[in-house]
């Protein structure tokens, strides 16, 4: 199968800031393919370059076989494209600004209707309201019909849960799997780790770079080394305490526990009379599974 | 792809419909300034307080303040004595003093006789405002000089505004600066608008030519920009007086192309801004001030430094105003103006030529 997006080497810079180092994958036909990384990784730069906004230093990449640089007028009639900002007029309804994205890919929004209906349908109640009061979560559903409207066979999606509410979060996933068994092919970049499961595929990005792409499910495999959830009175002190602990490799903050990473010579009950011995109280200890975020931090301790 | 343009051209209508108060701004603003500049703020000399000095009331002297009294840009406001003169003046109660001589009447008759004679007259005026005082002593000397029947060695005829009423000058120079205003400032800030909010990314990712986009978003404004040019015509000829006697199509025509150029200012201005509050001063600070101060508005370009006046020639609101002030107030027929147009139409060239080449499908 050939592979919808295909990327070599793209290399980016904007004054003496690298924004994209040398950025080499490919994406397949109908793969949900999500960035993950945190604000500053180049997910945007990428997602720019992709969508033909702005030209690469170096290296090259094609979207459904067609080059960014030179054949940029096809390829902009066949991306759907959904900016970080949600890009909405806010002071048109909900329906004039599907009618007018409609108009701007020459077509009519009845065309693309049965693609749209399942996601706009949930905000068509609302469709005299300016897309300026909308929730966060109906801003997101609305750019997203907008987006699919001329049906494009690639989504270019930048951080499209970003400032939504969970359950909004979460909706938005299901229709991301939903629009992938429609064969089209979808790249996503989110901050949320927790998203990353619901990806065929993620590449972990940080300052320009790509650390590692693999299957959600291989890269929590691949982690390494037994972890730890563990809590105390005293997280900080715990925190200070476990880092010089005997056969623990890391400790660091995550949610309301620490997450510690064990490695040859760790013992539990080693550790707690440890603890003891420094005058924590109240401690908790359990083995947990690593996220993909506790593979990020390791990724990033390199 | 013709209804397509259409249903452009329609989302921004919408955006300028729902934006009341702009709107409202961009309607009103022109008859306000209109009617302040034509009536609140007046160059002319008007009710000038006057008080006179005589020592001997004679005929002459009477006849004289009679007819002081009698002029509608004078008031005149009673007899006082010599050594009042300063402390009046001072207190700011008149502005001009007329002082006769003893023998006004004596020197007067000597002056028309052609033998040589003491100055009759003086006339002491507060100078604090120099406009007032320039034109009222110049008229004052008019006045007097003319009760002595004496022969004047010139007759001054006024064409085109006799009554040199300043509202005339003012209007071909609103006009100028308004269409810049509505024109130039609000396209680029509309079509800035689009870059900040986010929708340029989305409108140059789209198989749509942007051209067609930006051409579409200046149908409306040059549509807004044609009622208030009516409004403005409509409020100088019924409310103003001013005579446009060269005929109105000519003043139309010409507006459009100025309204052309504006808008072509405002496509420029959107290529390099990329916030709205810059392009806004990009349009106000940078283009406002010498509009207003070198086009001839305000001050006359002869007036100015040479490298000024050299300064004024690339400004467009120069020729426009120049244009109209010949066709709205000295009533030429518009092949009078083909310099001028001239010059605005190779500008609109030029810029249109310009912000195209600027224009950029990319985001950098």
């Amino acid at each position: 199968m050939k592979n919808v997006i295909e990327i070599n080497n793209l290399s980016k810079a904007y004054g003496n800031v690298q924004a994209l180092d040398s950025v080499s994958f490919s994406v397949a036909r109908g793969e949900l393919f999500g960035l993950i990384g945190p604000d500053g990784a180049g997910k945007t730069t990428l997602f720019r370059l992709l969508t033909t906004l702005i030209r690469p230093d170096d290296g090259m990449a094609t979207v459904e076989g067609l080059d960014i640089v030179h054949d940029y007028r096809a390829i902009r009639e066949q991306v759907g494209y959904m900016p970080g900002r949600f890009s909405l007029y806010p002071d048109l309804t909900v329906e004039e600004n599907l009618n007018f994205f409609a108009a701007l890919f020459g077509t009519r929004v009845e065309e693309s209707y049965d693609l749209v209906a399942p996601i706009y349908r949930q905000i068509e109640p609302f469709k005299k309201r300016r897309a300026g009061k909308l929730s966060g979560g109906m801003k997101q559903k609305l750019a997203l019909s907008c987006a699919l409207i001329h049906r494009p066979s690639v989504l270019f999606l930048d951080e499209p849960t970003t400032g939504v509410d969970a359950v909004s979060r979460s909706e938005f996933w299901d229709m991301l799997s939903e629009l992938k068994t429609k064969g089209i092919t979808i790249l996503v970049s989110t901050p949320y780790m927790d998203e990353a499961r619901r990806c065929d595929r993620i590449a972990l990005c940080n300052e320009g770079r790509i650390m590692h792409i693999d299957t959600p499910q291989n890269i929590v495999g691949g982690f390494g080394g037994k972890l730890y959830a563990v809590a105390a009175n005293n997280m900080f002190a715990l925190l200070q305490a476990a880092r010089s602990a005997t056969g623990v490799a890391e400790c660091y903050p995550f949610g309301d526990t620490h997450h510690l990473v064990a490695v040859e010579g760790f013992s539990a009950e080693l550790f707690v009379s440890e603890m003891q011995g420094q005058m924590i109280k109240n401690l908790h200890i359990e083995r947990c599974e690593p996220t993909i975020e506790d593979v990020f931090i390791k990724l990033m301790q390199r | 792809m013709k209804t397509d343009f259409l249903k452009f051209v329609r989302k921004e209508f919408l955006h300028i419909l729902r934006d009341k108060r702009t709107l409202l701004i961009v309607l009103l603003q022109p008859a306000v300034m209109l009617l302040l500049f034509g009536f609140a703020i007046s160059t002319e000399v008007n009710d000038v307080r006057v008080v006179v000095v005589a020592p001997n009331l004679t005929d002459g002297v009477k006849d004289a303040v009679n007819r002081v009294a009698a002029n509608p840009n004078f008031s005149f406001c009673g007899y006082i004595s010599q050594n009042e003169v300063d402390d009046v003046l001072r207190g700011g109660d008149v502005a001009a003093v007329v002082v006769f001589a003893a023998d006004y009447d004596r020197r007067m008759m000597q002056t028309a006789l052609g033998e040589p004679a003491a100055t009759p007259v003086q006339i002491v005026v507060d100078a604090s405002n120099t406009n007032i005082a320039s034109s009222a002593s110049a008229y004052l000397q008019n006045i007097i000089a003319g009760t002595a029947s004496a022969q004047s060695m010139f007759e001054t005829h006024l064409l085109y505004n006799p009554q040199m009423k300043s509202a005339y000058n003012f209007v071909p120079g609103i006009m100028g600066v308004i269409f810049i205003l509505v024109c130039a400032m609000m396209t680029s800030v509309s079509i800035v608008r689009e870059k900040e909010v986010g929708t340029m990314e989305v409108l140059l990712v789209s198989p749509v030519r942007p051209m067609r986009i930006i051409v579409a978003k200046m149908i409306p404004y040059f549509a807004i920009s044609c009622v208030t040019l009516a409004i403005i015509l409509l409020l100088s000829r019924y409310v103003l007086d001013v005579p446009m006697s060269g005929g109105v199509g000519g003043i139309v025509g010409l507006s459009m192309l100025y309204l052309a150029l504006a808008l072509a200012f405002g496509l420029l201005i959107s290529t390099f801004a990329s916030t709205q509050v810059a392009a806004w001063l990009v349009s106000a600070v940078v283009m406002l001030m010498p509009m207003v101060m070198l086009s001839g508005m305000l001050f006359p370009i002869e007036n100015l430094p040479l490298v000024l006046q050299g300064v004024s020639c690339i400004i467009p609101a120069r020729w426009y105003i120049a244009a109209v002030r010949k066709m709205m107030i000295e009533g030429l027929p518009f092949s009078a103006v083909l310099h001028e147009f001239a010059v605005l139409c190779t500008m609109l060239v030029a810029l249109v030529g310009l912000s195209l080449k600027k224009f950029n499908d990319k985001l950098e």
